[in-house]
């Protein structure tokens, strides 16, 4: 058998996992490290230190603001993380509205939605209906509109699919959800600094964010409350945020996330086009030169920088291993990469046949990846899936045992 | 992931707690440099188009599947072999090992090989990826049956399955199974199911299920087995009792998890998964891997362990 070699193989590490976090940007640690060395106070603080901390957090919260179009610095609660922000606007608005006993979200939800749901479905009698895409990756929205009702707390749906790209229709969702006056919360953790978002101008109530997954740190997200919409704080304790949110302010954290949030405003344009050609190119490419290959989810709306890509026949883990020995960094859908027995739930939900879920592969750029990277991953994909195959029992003929 | 370091954790604290040696912990992606080896130049890939015996695991469901053939020579050893596998780097690397150790042994010397032996040879496996080498040893037994079966051999005892596991999806041993069978008199796969897990998943072993049942309706038939189906004694169900809210609860609480008895029913330890252990895609595992094994050992050997979901 051929040895996989790869003669282009680069020093570094060429990063295309960008929707599970991304690189921090020079600018960003730049602005933040003052901030871990020098103005180290707590906000609360009635000193210059505590001052200067204080009005950190501030121009962080202009920022972020800033980049949703948010109007009112009263609307923005900062938070952990997405899956905080997300936690918060689900159980902060079932605690708001005790009578309601309903949630609509959907299949394809990330686990931080998708899992507390669950939760409150078995454990807090919560009713909550999910809602179903078809095999693109697509909602129904007549599915959504019959299933609203009058105990119907609140929508919850994301903006784009972590895995896949794929974008739902959030304005036209939230004009059916805001008829029947009912809360609309948005996951847009993965949209956020890839696609326009204003909210001045949006039906949306809640909105979910997270600084790493736009070149800020781990650990800080944030949620936009609309003015005047009834939410309870999830951590209590502590006057931080308004109330909404105790303890101490991660004001580095913040400090980063404020800039990467504006540089993210300023980069929404080359999103859409620098990074959505490389992406486009890279796709083209490996289809072009891959058999037996597709692309998950509806193809002209998604994210500018993901695409999923499944290889049939065989396993995600080995494409991942092969793709690190050649340095580039992926993920997949498989089974054995997520430590459980079961393929992504989104591809399972979309109806995507064993026989290609398995074999999923998701790449998503950002704009620290060149033409270059592309044209190197695009070039050894086919020797990978090639090797790959040649050691698989299946094929064409031979779909299972 | 979550879930499986509360597995590991609880399972290290058990066997620190019982003095045990621990087990070696490899995460994910803590490959050995001989299972990249074996994954990036497997050896003895393809097929054999005239085999002695081949043997088919696994099915493209369960995101594993192995096709191992063989030849022999005239000295009754193995000549030749040859695999297939759709799965992991480590699926690849425990089928390639695998036809390594086969070759040149006789195969009776073959049927000692264990997927213990096969983890060990590749330097030890993550514990997540333990199934591939049991897959590895599955697929040689099938090929073994299927030679003796060609030939119209009898199968040697060494290759039926005693106690190997049945369910690969929720690890159920086949003695599982059959105590189950026996006890409560189980006529059909769904039953088992119920009573056990095994067949819950993938169905793949639905097949072996059945041949399980068979048999033991035949024994039941024939008289051979005695059947004891008294339920356990007052002083059973206190220590049961017992065990379950004191040690077995509260290692479970440390790791946000909890465990409520919810009824004895003979032999039969129904109970509910509590918190951080109901949303954990493991509690299967920890309640056959663990909880039941935990009170197989101090109360009875024969107690099913069942999980009452809400």
């Amino acid at each position: 058998m051929s040895k996989l070699e790869f003669p282009d193989c680069p020093s570094e590490l060429i990063y295309m996992d960008n929707n599970a976090t991304t690189i921090v940007a020079q600018e960003v640690i730049d602005e933040m490290l003052p901030y871990l060395q020098s103005n180290y106070g707590n906000p609360s603080s009635m000193h210059k230190l505590g001052a200067a901390a204080g009005n950190a957090v501030d121009r962080a919260r202009d920022q972020v603001m800033n980049l949703l179009g948010v109007e009112s610095p009263l609307e923005l609660v900062f938070t952990g993380s997405g899956s905080e922000s997300d936690n918060m606007a689900i159980i902060g608005t079932i605690r708001a509205y005790p009578e309601k006993k309903h949630i609509v979200t959907t299949v394809v939800e990330h686990p931080a939605v998708m899992g507390l749901c669950r939760e409150l479905e078995k454990h807090h009698g919560v009713e909550v209906t999910w809602l179903d895409v078809d095999s693109k990756g697509r909602l129904d929205l007549a599915q959504l509109r019959d299933s609203l009702r009058d105990d119907t707390a609140l929508v919850s749906v994301m903006a784009a699919n972590n895995e896949t790209g794929v974008i739902f229709p959030v304005e036209e969702i939230g004009k059916i959800v805001k008829e029947r006056g009912i809360i609309f919360h948005v996951d847009a953790v993965q949209a956020a600094g890839k696609l326009p978002l204003d909210m001045s101008n949006s039906t949306i109530d809640l909105l979910s964010i997270s600084a790493h997954k736009l070149h800020g740190c781990k650990g800080v997200g944030a949620l936009y409350v609309r003015r005047g919409t009834k939410i309870r704080p999830l951590i209590v304790g502590g006057h931080q945020e308004r109330g909404r949110r105790a303890g101490t302010e991660n004001v580095p954290g913040l400090v980063a996330f404020g800039k990467a949030c504006e540089l993210a405003a300023g980069q929404l344009e080359n999103e859409n086009s620098c990074v959505r050609n490389l992406r486009d190119h890279l796709e083209k490419k490996i289809i072009e030169t891959v058999p037996d290959c597709r692309i998950n989810g509806v193809v002209d709306k998604r994210l500018p920088n993901t695409t999923n890509i499944s290889f049939d026949y065989i396993e995600g883990e080995g494409i991942l291993l092969m793709l690190n020995l050649a340095k580039i960094a992926a993920s997949s859908g498989s089974a054995c990469t997520s430590g459980s027995l079961e393929p992504s739930h989104v591809l399972k939900a979309m109806g995507i046949p064993f026989i290609s879920a398995h074999g999923s592969i998701r790449f998503s750029l950002s704009r620290f990846n060149s033409e270059a990277e592309v044209d190197y991953a695009a070039a050894v994909m086919p020797q990978i899936i090639e090797k790959l195959r040649s050691i698989t029992p299946f094929n064409q003929e031979r779909k299972t045992f | 992931m979550q879930a499986i370091i509360c597995i590991e954790k609880i399972i290290s604290k058990t066997l620190s707690i019982a003095g045990i040696l621990r087990l070696k912990v490899k995460n994910m992606w803590d490959y050995t440099e001989k299972v990249m080896d074996h994954f990036m130049n497997p050896r003895n890939v393809g097929k054999l188009e005239d085999a002695d015996g081949m043997g088919e695991v696994g099915s493209m469901s369960c995101g594993d599947a192995l096709r191992l053939m063989f030849k022999l020579d005239d000295d009754q050893k193995i000549s030749e072999a040859k695999f297939q596998t759709f799965g992991c780097g480590s699926a690849i690397a425990s089928s390639s090992i695998l036809t390594e150790m086969i070759i040149g042994k006789t195969l009776e010397e073959a049927s000692k090989i264990t997927n213990e032996n096969i983890a060990d040879e590749l330097g030890g496996l993550p514990r997540e990826k333990m199934h591939c080498s049991v897959m590895g040893r599955e697929a040689l037994e099938e090929a073994m049956i299927d030679y003796y079966t060609k030939k119209g051999k009898e199968i040697p005892c060494t290759l039926i399955k005693q106690d190997v596991e049945i369910c690969n999806c929720f690890q159920v041993k086949t003695s599982t199974v059959r105590n189950a069978v026996l006890q409560y008199k189980l006529k059909d796969i769904e039953d088992v199911t119920h009573y056990t897990k095994a067949g819950g998943g993938c169905k793949q072993c639905h097949h072996d299920i059945q041949h399980v049942i068979d048999d033991c309706w035949e024994e039941m038939g024939s008289g051979l087995v005695q059947l004891d189906s008294k339920p356990v004694d007052n002083g059973d169900s206190e220590q049961i009792r017992e065990l379950l809210e004191n040690d077995i609860a509260r290692a479970l609480r440390t790791d946000g998890g909890d465990i409520e008895l919810v009824e004895i029913r003979g032999k039969e330890v129904h109970v509910r998964m509590i918190g951080a252990c109901a949303s954990c895609p493991s509690s299967q595992a920890t309640i056959k891997g663990w909880v039941e094994a935990q009170l197989k050992e101090n109360v009875d050997s024969e107690i099913i362990v069942v999980e009452v979901k809400n």
